[in-house]
């Protein structure tokens, strides 16, 4: 227990130093650039926390969630599905069209575009996996290209021509009717913004890759797998497949992305549709140390950043200056994080050290050498 | 300089063995020159029979050039970090930083020169910033390189909203025009072979063409960047500093053992390789004579894919960055019906070996091959035109057909991606 929570403390430790590094850089971006970093840091949390951004960012956490969900059970057992982009946006592009031309009964229609989504998103995915069971092909390579390959077909599909209707300067699928759609809910006191239905989605899969992860079978085998695939194989797990079902479950999540703008707000795919949210998911899960309850935070903080640097805008600096953020946050936080590591792997051979010079009829080394 | 490394040559003994088995397979130099002819007689066939006068047109091979160029350089900087060992995903990243820096230093000195200068440098603060996450901390390197993607994207962004939004014609998402490399022209070239090429001749107006594209479309930059595909070959491929390079790459355990600078020489390549990555950016710049946003449009990814496709080889990458550089100059002049005359070309290909298959007897791969072929010239005659949204995407598919197909024949270096610290192997 004193062991875990030691281990917590690092990793907490790790996460705050590396937010104050970027918060840094970001100062320091600032004064060169010739803006006042405590004025707009004050001013990103003034409008941060008001109502209605609270509530934009509780939308946009949901969304960012269910990618670093994808992202991180891959990252689980040492899988690395970059893919996660090309995956959404085909599963949002082909759920849109199929909700926006089904007629199905409100409750089924949800349900249907919400399922058609995941098997897309397993479907693309899968294609991945398969390629490294039986070619040996690396899944970073594969997905990457997918993502460009799911680009051209988007486009090639988001056509009027094809299934989607032209709107103006836009083009969208035909929009999903209201017995499709996900209502919103008043959360936050106060708000004008409703916050999407589809949050307790997002709960319920954090929550599900919880128990799968620590108390089933497949998660156990999943986390041998991550730890050592030679090990695992040796002790009877069927690696290949653990690949291609972990590739499906994460292309199957990562259909999910899409599916609280859609059915929530949207309403529609068009070419304005929120692109790039794999890569914050991978970004995110790193920071969350592919835990649900860190990602949780990884996701409200990056949510956070994003709503309320709109307000800088207004003053005259540009709010990409939290893409500068976000970027140093990923990589101070995976740095910080192996410093963490090898200081964490010294106390322990130090401990472990400690109880062996110990006399034989001395007590138990409290420190715990397990870990 | 000969190799007498002793070092480098024991981590080398496996690369040796397996590259002597390919060696028999490789081809020599009369072989490449016949292949090329060959190939260059198809395309022309192609177009007598398809009248897609463009598919071989000094325009299309002056553009190849300048849309292939980018692509080599990335695949040029993917080779030097993974031979280093060191994965490099930031290069898309890299090379965003040097189309801004290349863009602003050209801006700001009115001089393409600079251009260049700010785009090496561009590449090589990403570089750094890689070479510092991977080679000190030891950080995963996918990871470090999807964050270098991340985070030049929002440098991009920022710095331009601060330094171009209140300049003339230009914005938070672009520059103003800025200078750019004058073109060198070979006196006479452009009318003489303009004449042939006019006159639609099998073969010989195809060569015209060629020709004629070489000598109209290059500048001091594209000459630079050619030589550079050489001069990386022959560093890494005939000096000692580049065997050592080399070999941690494959073996970093054996090569500290024996006294090579591991972390020196991983220092060395992603730097070399972000300065790379960094002027593709600038060249990008230059062809435009603009930087925006987004401009580089996952030509860093392109690269590596190149680099892959090429088999970690300079000779592979360069022909990998050839056929992309090609399907997309075709793809952008005349859309798709220069594609759709090559789905002929495509056709003939597989025909081709097919048949060389069934001369060496092999029954499957014959069968294979003239199904495919049959299947395409069917979707030739079907179709009279290819959507170009998928035509943009041919590099990517190539690859995970190459892939797919041949991945047990490829062969990454050995410790590629795996992160070493000092000491590790004692």
């Amino acid at each position: 227990m004193r062991d875990r929570l030691n281990r917590l403390a690092l990793n907490v430790a790790a996460a705050v130093i590396a937010l104050a590094f970027a918060a840094g850089i970001t100062s320091v971006i600032l004064l060169a650039t010739g803006h006042g970093p405590w004025d707009a840091f004050h001013k990103m949390w003034d409008y941060g926390t008001q109502a209605n951004s609270m509530a934009s960012i509780l939308n946009g956490a949901t969304t960012y969630y269910l990618a670093a969900i994808a992202v991180a059970i891959g990252f689980r057992m040492n899988l690395f599905n970059i893919g996660v982009d090309g995956q959404y946006r085909l599963a949002a592009m082909l759920a849109a069209a199929f909700g926006g031309s089904v007629a199905l009964p409100s409750g089924l229609r949800q349900l249907a575009i919400i399922v058609v989504a995941m098997l897309v998103g397993a479907f693309w995915a899968g294609i991945v996996g398969i390629l490294k069971v039986t070619r040996g092909v690396s899944e970073v390579i594969s997905s990457i290209m997918l993502n460009a390959v799911a680009t051209g077909i988007v486009a090639y599909l988001l056509n009027p021509k094809r299934l989607a209707v032209a709107n103006g300067n836009n083009v969208n699928t035909k929009p999903i009717p209201s017995s499709g759609q996900v209502g919103g809910i008043s959360l936050i006191s106060g708000a004008d913004t409703k916050v999407y239905g589809l949050l307790f989605l997002a709960i319920g899969v954090g929550v599900g890759f919880q128990i799968l992860i620590s108390q089933t079978r497949f998660g156990f085998d999943l986390r041998a797998t991550g730890r050592s695939s030679s090990a695992a194989e040796s002790s009877g797990v069927n690696v290949k497949r653990m690949v291609l079902t972990t590739m499906l479950i994460s292309g199957a999540i990562a259909g999910l992305v899409g599916m609280p703008n859609l059915l929530g707000e949207s309403h529609q795919y068009s070419l304005d549709f929120p692109a790039g949210l794999g890569f914050t998911g991978i970004a995110i899960a790193l920071l969350g140390r592919n835990n649900p309850i860190g990602i949780a935070f990884g996701s409200l903080l990056w949510a956070f950043l994003d709503q309320s640097s709109l307000i800088l805008d207004l003053n005259n600096i540009p709010k990409e200056i939290v893409q500068i953020t976000q970027g140093v946050v990923v990589l101070s936080v995976v740095v910080t994080y192996e410093l963490m590591r090898r200081l964490g792997l010294v106390r322990q051979q130090r401990a472990v050290g400690r109880a062996l010079a110990r006399p034989r009829a001395g007590t138990p080394a409290p420190e715990g050498a397990s870990a | 300089m000969t190799v007498r490394d002793p070092a480098a040559a024991t981590a080398d003994a496996s690369q040796v063995r397996a590259d002597r088995r390919i060696r028999s397979r490789r081809l020599t130099a009369p072989q490449l020159l016949l292949a090329a002819v060959l190939g260059l007689a198809g395309l022309s066939l192609v177009r007598v029979v398809t009248h897609a006068q463009d598919i071989t047109s000094a325009g299309t091979i002056g553009a190849t050039i300048n849309l292939a160029m980018p692509i080599a350089l990335c695949g040029l900087g993917g080779l030097w970090s993974e031979r280093s060992g060191v994965v490099n995903i930031g290069l898309e990243g890299m090379m965003i930083l040097g189309t801004w820096f290349g863009a602003d230093f050209a801006l700001i000195t009115h001089s393409a020169w600079m251009g260049m200068v700010g785009g090496l440098v561009g590449g090589l603060i990403g570089g750094a910033v890689h070479a510092i996450a991977t080679v000190t901390f030891g950080v995963d390197q996918i990871v470090s390189g999807v964050a270098i993607n991340i985070l030049a994207l929002g440098i991009g962004r920022y710095l331009s909203g601060v330094f171009f939004s209140d300049r003339p014609g230009g914005g938070p998402t672009q520059s103003p025009q800025v200078d750019r490399f004058g073109s060198l022209k070979l006196p006479g070239a452009d009318t003489f072979f303009g004449k042939i090429e006019r006159h639609h001749w099998f073969f010989v107006s195809d060569v015209a063409g060629l020709l004629r594209g070489l000598a109209t479309s290059l500048s001091a930059l594209t000459i630079i960047a050619i030589l550079l595909i050489p001069l990386t070959w022959f560093v890494l491929w005939r000096t000692a500093f580049g065997l050592r390079l080399r070999s941690c790459g494959e073996n970093p355990a054996a090569a500290e053992s024996l006294g090579v600078k591991v972390y020196t020489m991983k220092y060395v390549a992603v730097l070399v390789s972000g300065m790379l990555a960094g002027l593709a950016g600038a060249f990008l710049v230059n062809f435009t004579a603009i930087y925006r946003e987004g401009q580089t449009g996952g030509r860093g990814y392109i690269g590596l894919a190149a680099m892959i496709f090429g088999n970690w080889r300079p000779g592979g990458m360069v022909a990998g960055s050839a056929l992309f550089g090609y399907t997309d100059a075709a793809q952008s002049r005349q859309g798709s019906a220069s594609i759709h005359a090559l789905l002929l070309f495509v056709a003939l290909i597989l025909l081709a070996v097919g048949a060389w298959a069934l001369w060496r007897r092999r029954v499957v791969p014959a069968a294979v091959g003239v199904v495919a072929a049959a299947l395409v010239f069917a979707w030739y005659k079907a179709t009279d035109s290819i959507p170009a949204e998928l035509v943009t995407y041919t590099p990517q598919i190539i690859t995970l057909v190459v892939l797919a197909m041949a991945s047990q024949r490829l062969r990454m270096p050995a410790a590629d991606g795996i992160p070493w610290r000092r000491g590790q192997g004692t």
